[in-house]
């Protein structure tokens, strides 16, 4: 351990720590002044000669998340280490790191700091990301696809009705006690009331399980097949996690988790984003590879507290029907409820013949039509009436 | 109390626990400044190990609350000796006079009826050494409990409405582990420091399993690491954790294995890989695994 530096470095030290502070905040972290505080503490307790455990140090104070790793080493790389000063040995070149900053503040930054233009990480405005390792590159469009331009005469209307939908999600019982007039006795409070009343316990003070609204996945369909409908059920996904804890997934030849770009307020923004960042909207469908991605990397972080599933497909599957039907089997067995919304199911003449349709169907709970308002209407009376407890199947 | 990264890493080396100068670094700052530390990694590997071995190094008491769905004040801090209130106030009931009663009151919620849950006996308590205190799964607990943590994490105080707030004279060390089944909030992380923990590296991993199972052959070790790090590059429900490998090294020395023959491996492979989906697929990839180790 060094002895702490003497004021005036101190001082400099501190300054320095906020500018970088704010490098962090504006490559996305959520970094308060109070965290230049503690990184001072941390840098206090170690040999900050040392770039390694001065990177180690205010890792652990500014990075809140694994997400936040990368970041966090990509901008620490652009703010501590000059450029042909000697980097630590072991550390990784500067360009293997993309900063996600948008182009005008990343030339600021670059300004800011005395470093060349060229030291850009430019990766995040340009690269595409590249198709996953097997398949329908083919019929993937790789390229950036404006939902704007998609056709829904009634989007206005739709909007408003789906908005105004009074549906909620059903409740479950939780673990958690909260008083009540009925329920097991509680006798923290029963005796302090009994204090009260001079040592008799006149009436017994009771407990009931507190209700939680449950948790809601939409995991919807954005291939070719299901154009048609994609922007409309983004506006029913985006009006229903306006309201409750709703997860959302979008896949077409692979899974992408949108619940980060359905928050902002305005449909139309959330839209945007979403069709700039998921790059396969309107492409092939692999339903069962997309639902395996689910259950590998984001079941066992979404789907607790008695979470209720919906699938939005038309389910003409491209893929596996062995890989769809163990990757629903999976599914169903880890969550309270299995829906699935075919917007198809609208039509007169349709029967669930889709060979990957009929392969999921045994696992659903429910098999829903989604093509119209209404139909949006009646799934929510089916999500309301959904049981407290759990059942079995 | 360890004074550099290097004591960190070669004092918790003592400990059977190896841990890389990163996470060392993190030790060293939460002790000497004084905030938990928050470890996230999958599951198995070493994180729970980690407080443990931390309380060892400390030569403090390891305090360890579990968390579940619904855990809250009364299972955590501390409650009520109900039963002995009662009775109490049974005695005074029997002997009558109002001075009596008034002082029954007092005593009534004084600490002699006050039961000890873990995050209490952390902050209060008589041990020499400041414990540590393992707060196991903290993902598993629900947004009520960890906004009730906020308080005790910030100022390392209890407050208890018949007695007052209870404070820390040293406040311990206290250590939370995750594994992301729900993002915890986001207020509670900036209390504490972060430090996400990796599978480790081969060479690491063979030392971890020597370590952690003396009885198990550098060979061994190295065979089933290398066959574990394998496993982790497939397409897998779950994959095995550092302890997985530990687990599985050993049931290969208990029934006297050199981890070369197929069988073998296929027999003990349950101590690895928990998924009867994922145990097909593992044993039809064992013979290739095989031929990618070292002879």
């Amino acid at each position: 351990m060094t002895s702490p530096p003497d004021s005036e470095r101190r001082g400099d030290l501190v300054v320095r720590l906020a500018g970088f502070g704010e490098l962090l905040r504006d490559a996305g972290l959520r970094v308060g002044p109070d965290r230049t505080i503690d990184g001072m503490a941390a840098l206090g307790c170690v040999d900050i000669g040392d770039l390694d455990q001065m990177r180690d140090a205010l890792r652990a104070v500014y990075v809140c998340r694994r997400e936040e790793i990368g970041i966090f080493d990509a901008a620490f790389d652009l703010y501590w280490s000059r450029p042909g000063s000697s980097i630590g040995a072991g550390a990784i070149p500067m360009r293997s790191r993309p900063l996600p900053l948008d182009p005008e503040k990343a030339r600021a930054w670059l300004a800011r700091l005395g470093l060349p233009e060229s030291e850009i990480p430019r990766e995040q405005e340009t690269t595409p990301r590249v198709a996953s390792s097997s398949g329908y590159s083919a019929q993937e469009l790789l390229r950036s696809r404006d939902f704007g331009d998609l056709t829904w005469e009634e989007t206005q209307q739709v909007r408003h009705l789906l908005r105004q939908a009074p549906w909620r999600l059903a409740e479950r019982r939780t673990r958690r006690w909260q008083p009540g007039r009925r329920g097991r006795v509680e006798l923290r409070r029963t005796l302090r009331r009994a204090a009260r009343s001079g040592g008799d316990a006149v009436a017994l003070e009771r407990a009931r399980r507190r209700i939680r609204r449950r948790p809601l996945v939409i995991i919807c369909d954005v291939s070719g097949s299901m154009e048609r409908y994609s922007r409309a059920l983004l506006v029913f996904a985006h009006a229903v996690a306006r309201r409750e804890r709703v997860d959302t997934f979008v896949f077409s030849t692979r899974l992408s988790r949108i619940t980060h770009l359905l928050r902002r307020r305005e449909i139309d923004d959330a839209l945007a984003d979403t069709a700039e960042q998921v790059h396969d909207i309107g492409g092939g469908t692999r339903i069962g590879e997309s639902l395996r991605s689910f259950n590998r990397r984001y079941a066992r972080r979404v789907l607790g507290h008695g979470a209720v599933v919906l699938i939005i497909s038309d389910g003409w599957d491209r893929g596996e029907v062995a890989v769809l039907e163990r990757e629903m089997s999976r599914l169903s067995r880890s969550c309270h409820r299995l829906i699935w919304l075919n917007p198809l199911l609208g039509s007169d003449v349709y029967a669930p013949e889709a060979r990957g349709m009929a392969a999921a169907l045994p696992f659903c709970d429910d098999f829903l039509a989604a093509h119209n308002v209404d139909a949006l209407d009646e799934l929510g009376r089916r999500l309301a009436d959904l049981p407290r407890r759990s059942l079995r199947r | 109390m360890p004074d550099s990264v290097d004591e960190v890493v070669s004092r918790l080396g003592e400990q059977a626990y190896l841990c890389y100068r990163r996470l060392a670094t993190a030790i060293l700052v939460a002790l000497r400044i004084g905030k938990p530390l928050f470890v996230e990694g999958e599951a198995g590997v070493g994180k729970t190990e980690l407080a443990r071995a931390m309380a060892r190094l400390l030569g403090a008491r390891l305090i360890r609350l579990q968390c579940y769905e619904g855990i809250d004040l009364a299972h955590a801090a501390y409650e009520w000796n109900y039963a002995r209130q009662l009775l109490h106030i049974r005695l005074l009931d029997a002997s009558g006079g109002e001075d009596a009663r008034a002082e029954a009151e007092r005593d009534l919620f004084s600490d002699e009826y006050l039961l000890r849950r873990p995050l209490l006996d952390a902050i209060d308590n008589q041990d020499s050494v400041a414990p540590v205190l393992l707060i196991d799964e903290i993902d598993r607990s629900d947004e009520e409990f960890e906004a009730f943590l906020l308080e005790l994490l910030a100022d390392f105080a209890i407050s208890i409405p018949e007695l007052g707030t209870v404070r820390a004279e040293r406040p311990p060390f206290v250590v939370l582990t995750g594994n992301r089944t729900r993002e915890v909030h986001d207020a509670l992380k900036r209390r504490c420091l972060y430090h996400w923990i990796d599978y480790p590296e081969l060479e690491r991993e063979v030392a971890i399993v020597r370590a952690r199972a003396p009885e198990v052959s550098e060979r061994l070790a190295r065979r089933v690491a290398g066959l574990v790090q394998g496993l982790r590059g497939m397409d897998l429900y779950k994959l095995p954790g550092v302890a997985e490998t530990v687990d599985w090294a050993r049931s290969l020395a208990a029934i006297g294995s050199d981890g070369s023959d197929a069988d073998a491996l296929e027999s003990t492979m349950g101590a690895a890989v928990k998924y009867q989906e994922d145990l097909e697929t593992v044993r039809q990839a064992i013979p290739d695994l095989m031929r990618d180790q070292p002879a």
